[in-house]
Parts: C-alpha cells; structure tokens; sequence
C-alpha cells in the first residue's frame, strides 16, 4: 500500500482548508459579533496584503504606496454608490478604477523604464498625495455628483452592498462576503501564477534583461501584474468600504508601513506567508491595544521595530523559514522510521 | 506692479525652501545612491531640537547652527552603524530599513514628547511691499540657502573632501582602487547629509511647527526634488527645485496649495518619464 508523502507543503495546504473551514463554518454560526467584524476587516486587509505580494513578491516591483489603489477602491465605490444607486455595480467598478489608476501610474513608471528606487518613490508620493489632498476636502464644494467627500471625516453614509431583493447585507453576510472574496483572490494568484502570463512576470523578477532579450515586451508584463495589483487592492478597499467606511485613513502613510510589515515579515515571494502575517499582526497589535501597557507601546516605534529587525536578521520572512524547519523535521521522522523498519528486519 | 514683485519673491521662497529641505537627502542620494526614508524625520528631530532648546532659553540661530545639525548627526551616526552600514548594496533594503527607522523615530518622539503641535514665534517680524507684507525671516532663510549653495560648491569643486566626493560618485570601485576607504566615506556622507537635514529642519521649525509625523509632509516634496534633480547633487537639486517650486507658487495662486502638491506630482512624473535619471542626467551632465 501506498501512502502519500507528507511534505510542508502538503501540511500547509491542509492547514489552510482547515482554517477556511472554520472562518466559513463554526465563526458565523457561533454568533460572536466581534469576531465576526474584526474578521470582515483582517479578511479586506489580507486581500490587501495579497495585492502587494504579489506584485512585489513575483514581480520584483515594490509599491510602496499600494493603498493607494487601497483607498481609490474604496473612494470609487462610496461615489458610484450614492451617486448610482446599485452597490453591485458600483463595487464592480471601483475594482475597475483602481485598475485604472494603477494602469495610467504604471504607465509612466514603466515606459520611463524607472528603477526599483523610483518605483518606490513614485507609488509612496502618490498616496502620500492623495491622503493630503482628500484630507482637505472637507468643505461642502467639494463634491462628487450626490456624494460628499467630507475630508478628514471621510463619508460615513458609505452605502452597503444589497442582496437581490435590494436589502443591506447583515454584518454575517458580509463577513462570508469577505472570506469568500479572500480564499477566491488566492485562488486566482495562485492561478496567475501558473499561466505562461505568470511564468514571464517571475521571469522578468529574476533577470529582466534576460527575459526582455528572450522576446518579451517586460514593460506590457509589468503593467499587466501593476494593474491586476491595482485591482485587488480596489478588491480590498471596497471590502474594507463596507466593513467600517471610506475615510483618509486608507491612504495614510500608518497602513502603508503596515502594509509592508505583513509581507516582509510573512515572507516575500510567498502567497500565503503575508496573508497569515496579516491576520497575526493585526491581533497582535489588537492585543497589545487591550493591555494598557502605557505610552511604550507606541503602535510606531512597535511597527518600525518589526520592519527594521526582519529588513536586517530575516529578510526571507517567517514562512519560508518555518516550511524549512518543517521539511528537516519531517525528514528526520522518515528517517528515523525506515531506521526502525530496517532494524525490525534485521532482528527476524 | 507690487504685485509681480510678491509673485516672484514667493517664487524664490518656494525654491529656496526646496533647495533647503531637500539638502541632506540629495547629498545621501548622490554620493550613495541610498533613498533615506528617514529624512523626513530628521528634518522632525532638528525641528524638535530648537524648539525645546528655544523653550530652555536658547536662542534660535545658535540651534540652528550647533545643535541640530550636531544632535541629528549623531542620530545619523547611530542609524548608520547599527544599521544601513549592513545593507549596503542592497538598495530596496535600505529603502525600508530606513522606513523602519522613521517609524521608530516617530514612535520616540511621540512617546517622549506627547502628540500636540509645539512652536516657536517667527523671529525678525515682517517688510510691507506695496499692499503685501511678506516675513523678513522667509527672506532670511533664502539668504542661509544661497549661502549653503554657494558653500556646497565651493567644497565641491575645491576642497580635497569635494574631490573625494565627486570621485566616488563618479566611480566608486575606481576610487576605492585608488586607496579611499569606502566605510569612512559612506559614514561620513550619511552623518553629513543628517546633519544638513537637522540645520534645515531647525531653520523652518518657526514657520512649519512641529509635530511628530511632520516628517512625512515634507517626504513627498523632498523626494520629488531629488529624483527629478538626478545624479548631480547641486545642480540637480537647484534645477529640480526651480521647476518645481515654480509650479507649486503658480498653482498656489490659482488654486490651493494641496493641488498644487498634486501638480508637483503630476509634473515628476511627466517630467521622469522623457528624463528617467532625472534633469542632471541630460543636462549640467558635468556639474556636480
């Protein structure tokens, strides 16, 4: 008989059905409230994650501004929203504006032919910007079609997404929402990832002159991977939109850092390692809030310390590292079993 | 008529702020080619300096002078040894490294100095010009940037420190062939360029306030400076400074200031993509 061989990777993936099983199963059923919002904003905020692993992780391009298209997602759909009335629609077409976005910067980035350092610099401006410029709209001239932008108040009449009937979704509703919109973004990375689309965007993240020499048009794969980034992230900023509701903070310069954090700390080159480094941080940091620890534990000086302390000792991430430290342990299980079955051969 | 005069004297501020602001992080990029996310906060802790040293007692020009460029210089100093100096060649390392460090930054000086805006009052009053009246100390700070420029070059382009410099950006594995201790060098540019950000920070402190996250309101207008500027430190900044600071008052006049920021934006990114290596790449190609 045949067994299949156990690998980390293998370990892993079932580890990841089971803790899908729970999030879609035993969380909403249980009826905790807390759980089941603070879980709708980790699941927008790991598709966010998402959306900069994979642009940075596989195609060797940082985005240090990705809430950008974070907050443009969510900016778009509050406007189409109160000015169209259908939520669905209007979600659909955030994700496209955000695409967008992403394809009008990446455009200039790309066939400026900017190097890793400007690329940076260009995306971290960018929503610098845009969190000072939305901040300021508080005034009511500032207006798009029936939706205020309402400045650093952001619009807290952000409408939520309807079943058919037209009704608001429950907060249960838009957690499964969420959870869903989670494990089906993966899905399509992973996916991504395995088409030729994919192969030449990692190809061009390993040695981008070989693979412009090879025939590829790098700079139409860069855009490409750019804009379904862009649009992921949009993905998350509605989700997020619906969860609490579109305001400055989305742009802002704290989320961006910790934006970075997760996929650093979770491992870069990795889908799931930012995603788990989501979740776990943000219950950290929510943990550590609960503690009245006293002024030390400024969520900064906190952050700042994580970035620099990976960025030096383990600038692989956690799970590269924990799926090394898994296969020696399990080669050291096998071992030691085929040593056994060897000796129980010998004695008979 | 006064009101072309006031039109161009903004002008000048706006460049010579630029210029001032964006000194220490064009002098780190230039001759390291490492972006200093930290910059930002620097200018923040130099701010803090003549604050706290104007509430003691001290009198802002010997803070400017003394102690912020030496107090944030050695802050440099300590960031530089504890960790950019393990990250050289390693340019997206630094980039976030540096980004940490600014947040560890902001993170002290919240925790030490709470979150509440501090200032100090503008010295040297103010001149009337026709029917305007503009800061005499605006005017001052454009008279110490002139001064820094003109020093800056003069440092460059005669000094044997300026011909260290200058061959290291021109070819460092040149230059290190030649007998020039790399090490020294880096460390001494990164002390200099947080030094040069601590004098400017302390200089503007009295019109900007302080705040801990002040840095990341410079941070937009500083990086734009320095990469459209390009290689060449002088040069780059000052033509990158004199196209955008001429965009920023002329929007600034026809809309509001945070469109004009965008503007800035907007013209970097124009402006990047017909000139990749920023201005100094095409054009001053020899200048410093």
């Amino acid at each position: 008989m045949k067994y299949p061989t156990v690998t980390s990777g293998r370990l892993g993936m079932a580890a990841m059905i089971l803790a899908a099983a729970w999030a879609l199963i035993v969380v909403p059923s249980g009826g905790d409230m807390t759980l089941i919002l603070s879980g709708s904003i980790y699941c927008a905020f790991a598709i966010l994650a998402l959306s900069l692993a994979l642009i940075w992780g596989f195609s060797g391009i940082l985005s240090f501004g990705q809430t950008a298209f974070f907050g443009i997602g969510g900016y778009a759909y509050a406007v189409l929203a109160l000015n169209i009335g259908d939520t669905t629609a209007a979600a659909l077409l955030a994700i496209l504006v955000a695409a967008a976005v992403a394809a009008a910067i990446g455009y200039f980035m790309f066939w400026g032919r900017l190097g890793d350092v400007y690329l940076g610099v260009i995306t971290l401006v960018l929503s610098l910007i845009l969190y000072r410029f939305i901040n300021q709209t508080s005034g009511s001239e500032w207006k798009i079609g029936k939706a205020p932008l309402g400045g650093f108040n952001g619009i807290p009449s952000t409408p939520i997404l309807t079943d058919l009937q037209g009704a608001p979704l429950w907060p249960e509703q838009i957690y499964v929402l969420c959870v869903l919109a989670l494990i089906l973004s993966y899905v399509i990375c992973r996916l991504l990832l395995a088409t030729g689309f994919g192969r030449v965007v990692v190809a061009l993240r390993e040695n981008e002159l070989r693979a412009e020499l090879l025939g590829y048009d790098t700079r139409l794969y860069k855009l490409g991977a750019f804009c379904i980034s862009g649009g992921l992230a949009g993905l998350a900023g509605v989700l997020f939109a619906n969860c609490v509701f579109v305001s400055p903070n989305m742009f802002s310069l704290a989320t961006s850092s910790q934006l970075l954090v997760w996929v650093i700390v979770g491992g870069l080159g990795t889908l799931a390692g930012p995603v788990i480094a989501c979740f776990l941080l943000l219950a950290f940091s929510n943990w550590l809030g609960t503690l009245n620890a006293g002024a030390w534990l400024d969520p900064n000086l906190v952050m700042g310390l994580v970035l620099t302390l990976f960025v030096l000792v383990l600038p692989k991430g956690i799970l590269p590292l924990m799926q090394a430290g898994c296969d020696r342990l399990l080669a050291v299980v096998r071992h030691r079993s085929t040593a056994a079955k060897v000796m129980a051969q010998e004695e008979m | 008529m006064d009101y072309v005069a006031i039109i161009l004297l903004q002008t000048t501020i706006s460049i010579a702020n630029l210029v001032l602001i964006s000194a220490g992080l064009a002098v780190i990029f230039g001759m390291m080619r490492v972006i200093n996310f930290a910059h930002g906060e620097f200018l923040m802790l130099g701010g803090y300096t003549a604050v706290i040293a104007a509430q003691h007692g001290v009198p802002l020009l010997l803070s400017c002078f003394v102690l912020a460029p030496i107090l944030v210089g050695l802050v440099g100093l300590v960031v530089e040894y504890l960790v950019i100096r393990h990250l050289y060649g390693r340019l997206l390392d630094t980039m976030l490294a540096t980004w940490g460090v600014s947040l560890i930054l902001i993170g002290l000086v919240t925790v030490s100095f709470g979150n509440s805006v501090s200032g100090i009052s503008t010295p040297f009053g103010s001149v009337a010009i026709g029917r305007f009246t503009i800061g005499l100390y605006e005017l001052f700070l454009v008279a110490v940037t002139i001064a820094l420029v003109v020093a800056g070059y003069l440092v460059m382009r005669f000094s044997r420190i300026g011909l260290i410099a200058r061959a290291t950006m021109q070819d460092r594995e040149m230059a290190e062939a030649l007998g020039i201790n790399q090490r020294a060098v880096y460390r001494a540019t990164f002390v200099t360029g947080a030094a040069l950000s601590g004098f400017a920070g302390a200089l503007i402190a009295p019109i900007a306030g302080v705040v801990p996250t002040i840095g990341a309101s410079y941070l937009a207008k500083c990086f734009i400076t320095v990469i459209s500027g390009g290689p060449a430190i002088i040069a780059g900044t000052l033509s990158a400074s004199g196209l955008l600071g001429g965009v920023n008052v002329i929007m600034t006049f026809l809309s509001t200031p945070v469109l004009a920021e965008v503007a800035l934006l907007a013209t970097a990114v124009i402006l990047l993509r017909v000139l990749p290596q920023g201005i100094t790449s095409k054009f001053f190609r020899r200048s410093q």
